[in-house]
Parts: structure tokens; C-alpha cells; sequence
């Protein structure tokens, strides 16, 4: 099952870490992520990619977050890993 | 799936299942202590992440390596981060990291504590270090306050900033810190924001790889006891304000790097020496001395 790709990249989220800092958010330089409306574990609103078509995968969020809840990759360097995973057998699946 | 397991797992917006990937300083962090105990807003976790990827860009052997931190916030940092770490008392941890260099000169050590912990109680140990100019990095976040005791003033609060301590506002001088160790002696100095990840992040690579006395001092908003109680707003307005605060000057005399809330906050790269190092020091005198009686300390096949 495959998923359509939008933009040049994507963010990865733990948001059951997110504190609902806004550091990501605000010094996105595409404004792609927004507050939740929902709530995490703790209470905090986590960010969403609300407009995936602008995301670059720049990792800049990655940089910023705090609390090692976020980062970001673009869908070449995905690409690469995974190859380079699947070469060294090393990857087991993670359902 | 156990509820830990799933805490620990990324989630990907927007990908397929079968795509995963991981965060590239997971490797550098204790994943079994975290969440961390950081408030949110507050930018040490910011600083511990540029301090994890210019590891990772240094790409150094991770057991070749030990962070000493002292009490405090910032002190917490020992405890999240996974090579050899300690978390020593208070103000003590730069004379720590003394007797690891000194045992193991080797090893390369990094010091990574708070203004309050490393300036004010422990500000003797730091001059010292910096005046022996020993191979060290320390890396001192400054917050403005004593944040994990309740929000005391600090050797580092700005003029009319309010704390529990000083509820009239301070009236007391502050330390230049960057003067203050290149008057002692450091081979490196710079200043930056949490703002700026990629400058520190380089700052604290080449930190590290500097041979002698390298000190980075960052600065970071703390929301819970400085911010909010000077009604500065959260911990993204003083990272935005940060922004407009501070101007590059690198290579600035290091006389007019003071902090005021109303002048400019300078930041950059302010010395970058080369100065004769401790171990070396040491070598190229005893051996003058004893000659032969002596074996050069910390040196393998003529190289150290």
C-alpha cells in the first residue's frame, strides 16, 4: 500500500512528547505546520503538516524541537535509507 | 505493541507504512529517559539537540567521550545524553572534568552546564580552567536565572529584570562572560541564540575539535521563572526576539559584549587563539628538567 507524495518531503512525529512550544511552527520557513485541534496524552495541542504540498523536508523543525518529538526528511533521502536498509538486510518490518 | 513502544515510534504524515525513518539523534540520546523534565518553551532541549547533531557531524568515537554537567537545569543534560556522563555537585564540574582530562588525555571532554552553576558558584573553577587553558569544551547555556531553584538572580540577569530575589528589579552588575574567560586565557570564545541552530551547532563542532580552552555560550529563554516574570511572553517570543536582538559581530572586541536588555545583543565568534595547552605545557617542562627520568604524559608514538 502506497500513499501519494505530496511536496518535497515530510515530517516524522512523536507527539505523545510534544510540549505544544510552537518552536517548529513558528520557524518553519514554508508554514507548513500547524497546532492540532486535537490533544495529546498530556494535554499539549502537537503540530500537523497542514499543508504537506509546501514542505521541503529541510529538517529546520527537526533543529528546533526541544523535545526530540519531530523532524523532517526529504522523500529522496528516504529513498536512500531505505535502500541502503534493504542492501544490509538489516530492516525488519515494523507492523 | 506495548504503550512504550508506541510512544517511542516516529509517525510519518502523509507516507506509506512500509516508509520509515529514523531521527538522526535518537542515537546520541537516551530514548529511556525522555520525555525530558525540560518546561515547555524552554530552549535547553534546542541546545542539547545542535550539541547531538554537531556530534554527529563530527563523527567522532562516541566512548572517546564524556560530558561532566553540575546542578541545575542545564545540569539535567548528563543524564539524556548516551555517552560517558556525570552529574557532579554544584559549581564542581569544570574541576571534574580537570582529573578526567588529566587521567585520560585521550578523552575529549565537554562541559556542559548553566550560568548560575558555572559563573556564580563555580565562576573560580572556570577562570582557572580557562588560565591552564586545559583541553576542554564547555558549553554554558545562560538563561538569565537560577531556574531549577526557583528563580533567584543570577551573576548574569540584566539590569531591571525581575526575579524572586530581586523583586524591585536588578541593580547589580553583570558578568561579560565571554571577557571574562579571554581575559583568563580561552583559545575560543563565541556567543549565540538558541535562534540560531545551524551557527551553534558549527560553534559546538568547532568547539570541540579546538585543542585547549573552548567555551560557547549559548543563550536561552527559560518561559517559567525569567520570561514570565518579567511579562516577556513565552518561550518562542524571546526565540523571536532573539532574532531581532542580536547582531553578528564576529571577531567584537569582547569589551562591548555585555548584555543589556536595551543595547544590541552580540553574538558570534569573538576569539579564536592559538595558545600553548596544558598537557603540552607540562610535557615541554618536566622533560626540559628531568630528561630522560621523564616519559611524556598522554603521548603515544610522538603523536598526541
Amino acid at each position: 500500500m502506497t500513499t501519494e507524495r505530496k511536496g518535497k518531503g515530510t515530517i516524522f512525529l512523536r507527539k505523545e512528547f510534544c510540549k505544544g512550544c510552537a518552536y517548529c511552527i513558528e520557524t518553519c520557513p514554508t508554514h507548513c505546520l500547524e497546532f492540532s485541534e486535537e490533544f495529546n496524552e498530556k494535554g499539549y495541542h502537537f503540530p500537523v503538516l497542514a499543508r504537506p504540498e509546501k514542505c521541503t523536508g529541510c529538517d529546520i523543525c527537526g533543529m528546533f524541537c526541544p523535545d526530540f518529538a519531530i523532524f523532517g526528511i526529504t522523500w529522496k533521502k528516504m529513498d536512500k535509507l531505505q535502500a541502503q536498509k534493504n542492501e544490509g538486510g538489516k530492516v525488519e518490518s515494523r507492523s | 505493541m506495548s504503550e512504550k513502544d508506541m510512544k517511542e515510534t516516529y509517525e510519518g504524515a502523509g507516507v506509506s507504512p512500509q516508509d520509515q525513518a529514523d531521527n538522526p539523534v535518537d542515537r546520541i540520546l537516551r530514548q529511556e529517559r525522555m520525555p525530558h523534565i525540560w518546561c515547555p518553551g524552554c530552549g535547553i532541549g534546542t541546545t542539547v539537540n545542535c550539541f547531538a547533531r554537531a556530534l554527529e557531524k563530527l563523527n567522532i568515537d562516541l566512548d572517546n567521550l564524556a560530558v561532566v554537567s553540575g546542578i541545575g537545569c542545564t545540569g539535567r543534560v548528563a543524564g539524556y545524553l548516551k555517552v560517558d556522563s556525570f552529574h557532579t555537585t554544584h559549581g564542581r564540574a569544570i574541576p571534574f572534568a580537570t582529573g578526567l582530562k588529566l587521567a585520560n588525555p585521550k578523552m575529549k571532554v565537554v562541559v556542559y552546564s548553566g550560568d548560575g552553576d558555572l559563573t556564580a558558584i563555580g565562576g573560580n573553577h572556570l577562570i582557572h580552567a580557562a588560565r591552564r587553558n586545559l583541553d576542554i569544551t564547555v558549553i554554558l547555556v545562560n538563561n538569565f536565572t537560577y531556574g531549577m531553584t526557583g528563580g533567584q538572580y543570577a551573576p548574569t540577569t540584566p539590569f531591571g529584570s525581575i526575579q524572586t530575589t530581586m523583586p524591585y528589579g536588578m541593580y547589580e552588575h553583570q558578568f561579560n562572560i565571554p571577557k571574562l574567560v579571554a581575559a583568563a586565557g580561552a583559545v575560543y570564545v563565541a556567543r549565540w541564540t538558541v535562534y540560531q541552530v545551524a551557527h551553534l551547532t558549527r560553534a559546538m563542532t568547532e568547539a570541540i575539535a579546538k585543542k585547549g580552552f573552548s567555551l560557547v555560550e549559548v543563550m536561552s529563554p527559560c518561559p517559567t521563572l525569567y520570561l514570565r516574570r518579567n511579562r516577556l511572553g513565552e518561550g518562542i517570543d524571546e526565540v523571536k526576539r532573539f532574532k531581532e536582538w542580536a547582531v553578528r559581530k564576529d571577531g567584537a572586541d569582547v569589551n562591548d559584549v555585555g548584555i543589556s536588555r536595551d543595547k544590541p545583543l552580540i553574538i558570534g565568534k569573538f576569539v579564536d587563539i592559538e595558545r600553548d595547552e596544558y598537557i603540552d605545557l607540562m610535557n615541554r617542562q618536566l622533560s626540559k628538567k628531568l630528561g630522560d627520568r621523564y616519559t611524556l604524559y598522554g603521548v603515544e608514538n610522538g603523536e598526541v
